[in-house]
């Protein structure tokens, strides 16, 4: 056993963080930091500089023309970025539908859609949930019917994530009602600004626009569109699940938010004492810190055995539940830590320019709120438990 | 023994329930509460008229309540319909004034706002790190932080540093730098900053008033969340009966149902200790109980508003449900005069006393 990175392992690390150094704008850094939402112009900008550096594809096989890299590579650098505090890279084109043509796309698709996921050309979002279909997938409804060289589609997505900067968007449809309801799905490509599609936004509990709905009627698709056959499109769905699970447990974010705390917790005050040095505090965030620490080693035990046996195991659910709740409560300290300093609606302050708490905090009230996603969304944390008896406990 | 309410106050929480239920629904609460002023000024006078602030005064001082059991009824009303209306600051107001033996008519008759400023940036709940100074001559130096209602406020009473002890002075709102905002779980407050701002002296050495101010306020604070959690809670439990996945209610799995009874549980608990609390306040045991209480509330209101939000799934995220907006106001309590850990700290001191 040895817990350390080999010396090319090492020498990679290096390179990240040189290249994360020269590179990364600070412009973007400091929204990023501040943990307000980043502008389209900002997430488009850091895909380009990625991809000239060819690091955006960090999941794709080089002959599609990715780096290459193992899991523990992509684990290093899922590290290094979040130290650095470089925006996440919109996963719906690249870690996706990217991976989704690879192993079901034609040829024609892979050289056509490709490319302008990396250009930044096509901007994708995911059409999976509806308003009756969330855990419960398979049960959704809406229908893309044969007619001539196109499928007619009607029906509504919800939940779409950043569906109003996209011009294309994935679907799980309903091309058919026979048999077990997994056996009529299809996943199809839509261009956004085809005729009959309406989205409209959603605005989430802290207040801000993330998610949308899309509505269709009478879209007509041409037939091209079908990714894999028809009717196999819950193949692809779950493929898509499994296949890309590293970062799952969220070790590098949870790292980044660790050290936020421990830096308003030394810089906040109660009194003459520092907010660090209440017994009280300082216990529920070493509980934390320990938590991730061992989690840090779970994500790597689990990495090694992925590459070991080239696929990752139903067992990578447990990342998923105790990511996310050491994620959600590091949110939780960072709120809780500022005491009513966390309570104004940020932006609320008008032309004044006072400071309420430390640097990059004011919207730790409301990541906290928003955060609260982390546990619903990519099957929600009860699903993955329901996953875990199914497949590890045989029960 | 006897867990009723008596007669008049199960009135009054009938009186403002009905009140609420028909002329401030959570829609028109939405549409109020994240834009200045935070409030809704015409309801805020009906309430007055209602004689609902009478009801967190005492009869030698012009009202007709004044009791824990009387502040909880009418906050727990409140809380039920998520209200942000400035009530808190109000009721912590008339306990200083009727110490300070001023008349507080326009106050209770909802002409007049008083805010009431006590925390800091470095003191945001403890009395003894306050550090506003005042000069001899009642000029205040400071700033103090999260003033609930100072965004309306027409005067500020103010806790600052006068030697080695702790007096409350009156201010008027247009003698200090206000900076109103809007807060993230809606209603207002303000930051005020005095620098030499001049003031009246109201209470000379006002420690215990100040304590019971803040005793008052956080039962108020408890019973709002009862009330609040009271509606997540029955929110949640129709919903686990409606929504269906896998073909059935997402209520006939017994995870969620396990979990909505934990729920209950603490729910139940926490109507408990702040019974508790509301009978002991102006007692000698006041700061203990409401410690006791707003500690539990802490906790008990975090897995209330965390556990609606994941067994709504997606659904309470958003802005349109009004879970979220409940479970926001359940979360941000706990900034509010005193977190649990500050609560407990004080519980932990006084372990040895019976
Ligand atoms: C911010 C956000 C962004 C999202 N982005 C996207 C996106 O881009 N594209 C997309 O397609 N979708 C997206 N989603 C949707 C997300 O995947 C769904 O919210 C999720 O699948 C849960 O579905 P639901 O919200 O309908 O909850 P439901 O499925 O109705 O679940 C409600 C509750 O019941 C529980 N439950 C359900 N079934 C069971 C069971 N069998 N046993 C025990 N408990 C159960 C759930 O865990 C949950 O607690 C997003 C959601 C959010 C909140």
């Amino acid at each position: 056993m040895d817990l350390n990175y080999s010396t090319t392992e090492l020498a990679f690390q290096s390179e990240v963080q040189e290249f994360l150094a020269d590179n990364l704008p600070n412009h973007i850094v400091s929204v990023v930091r501040a943990g307000d939402g980043l502008t389209k112009d900002m997430m488009d900008e850091w895909h380009s500089i990625l991809k000239k550096k060819g690091w955006l594809a960090a999941t794709w096989p080089k002959k599609f023309g990715g780096p290459g890299w193992t899991p523990v590579q992509k684990h290093i650098f899922e590290e290094e970025y979040c130290q650095a505090y470089a925006p996440r890279v919109v996963p719906f084109g690249v870690n996706m539908l990217g991976p989704v043509l690879h192993k079901f796309g034609t040829k024609e698709q892979q050289d056509t859609i490709l490319p302008r996921i990396l250009s930044g050309e096509d901007w994708w979002c995911q059409g999976y949930s509806e308003p009756g279909a969330g855990s419960d997938l398979a049960s959704l409804k809406t229908q893309a019917e044969r007619s001539g060289e196109y499928y007619i589609i009607n029906g509504q997505k919800t939940w779409t994530t950043l569906g109003q900067y996209a011009n294309k968007i994935f679907c799980l449809v309903r091309t058919s009602k026979e048999g077990k309801l997994q056996q009529g799905i299809s996943f199809i490509l839509v261009d956004l600004d085809t005729p009959g599609i309406e989205m409209r936004p959603i605005r989430l509990i802290e207040g801000g626009h993330e998610v949308n709905e899309v509505f269709f009627t009478d879209v007509r698709v041409p037939i091209a569109n079908l990714v894999g056959e028809e009717n196999k499109g819950w193949t692809i769905a779950k493929y898509l699940l499994s296949h890309e699970r590293t970062g799952i447990a969220g070790v590098g974010f949870s790292m980044q938010a660790l050290a936020e705390v421990k830096t308003i917790a030394a810089t906040i005050k109660r009194g003459s004492k520092r907010l660090i040095d209440d017994p009280l505090f300082a216990a529920r965030l070493a509980e934390v810190e320990i938590d991730l620490e061992a989690m840090k080693i779970t994500n790597l035990r689990m990495l090694f055995r992925a590459q070991e046996q080239g696929s990752p195991g139903p067992e990578t659910s447990i990342l998923k539940i105790k990511g996310t709740v050491i994620n959600q409560e590091l949110r939780d300290l960072a709120r809780r830590a500022l005491g009513p300093l966390a309570a104004p609606f940020p932006g609320h302050f008008g032309e004044s320019n006072i400071l309420f708490g430390p640097p990059d905090t004011a919207f730790n009230a409301a990541r906290y709120f928003n955060n609260r996603k982390a546990s619903i969304f990519g099957g929600s944390n009860e699903i993955q438990r329901n996953i875990l008896t199914k497949t590890m406990l045989e029960l | 023994m006897d867990f009723n309410l008596t007669e008049d106050r199960q009135m009054l929480s009938n009186t403002l329930t009905r009140y609420l239920a028909e002329r401030y629904q959570i829609e028109h609460r939405n549409s109020i509460a994240y834009k200045a002023p935070f409030h809704d000024p015409s309801k805020w006078k009906e309430m007055a008229k209602l004689g609902i602030f009478s009801a967190l005064v005492n009869e030698a001082d012009g009202g007709f309540g004044g009791a824990g059991a009387d502040i909880a009824v009418v906050f727990e009303a409140l809380g039920h319909a998520l209200s942000c209306e400035p009530a808190l600051p109000l009721l912590m107001a008339t306990r200083l004034l009727n110490a300070a033996r001023q008349n507080q008519a326009a106050l209770l008759e909802g002409t007049a706002h008083y805010a009431v400023a006590i925390a800091e940036p470095d003191a945001p709940y403890d009395l003894s790190d306050i550090t506003a100074i005042a000069s001899d001559d009642h000029c205040l130096s400071g700033r103090k932080t999260s003033v609930y209602g100072g965004n309306i406020a027409d005067y500020f009473l103010v806790a600052a540093r006068a030697g080695d002890h702790l007096n409350l002075y009156q201010v008027h709102a247009t003698d200090a730098e206000v900076v109103p905002y809007g807060l993230i779980d809606g209603g207002g407050a303000a930051e005020v900053l005095f620098d030499n701002t001049k003031a009246k002296l109201l209470i000379e050495n006002a420690q215990s008033s100040l304590k019971d101010a803040l005793d008052a306020g956080t039962v108020a604070l408890c019973s709002e969340a009862v009330g609040m959690m009271d509606v997540t809670y029955q929110i949640t439990i129709d919903y686990l009966k409606q929504r269906k996945q896998f073909g059935r209610p997402i209520g006939s799995f017994q995870v969620l149902q396990h979990r909505a009874v934990d729920m209950l549980t603490e729910i139940e608990q926490s109507r408990s200790i702040t019974i508790k609390a509301a009978s002991e306040l102006g007692g000698p045991n006041a700061s203990r109980y409401a410690s006791m209480a707003k500690n539990m509330i802490g906790r008990s209101a975090r897995l209330v508003a965390e556990e609606a939000i994941q067994m709504h799934g997606g659904i309470a995220m958003t802005w349109e449900y009004a879970v979220s907006h409940y479970a926001k106001r359940l979360i941000m309590i706990d900034h509010q005069l005193g977190d649990t850990d500050f609560h407990l700290h004080r519980v932990m001191g006084m372990l040895n006393s019976t």
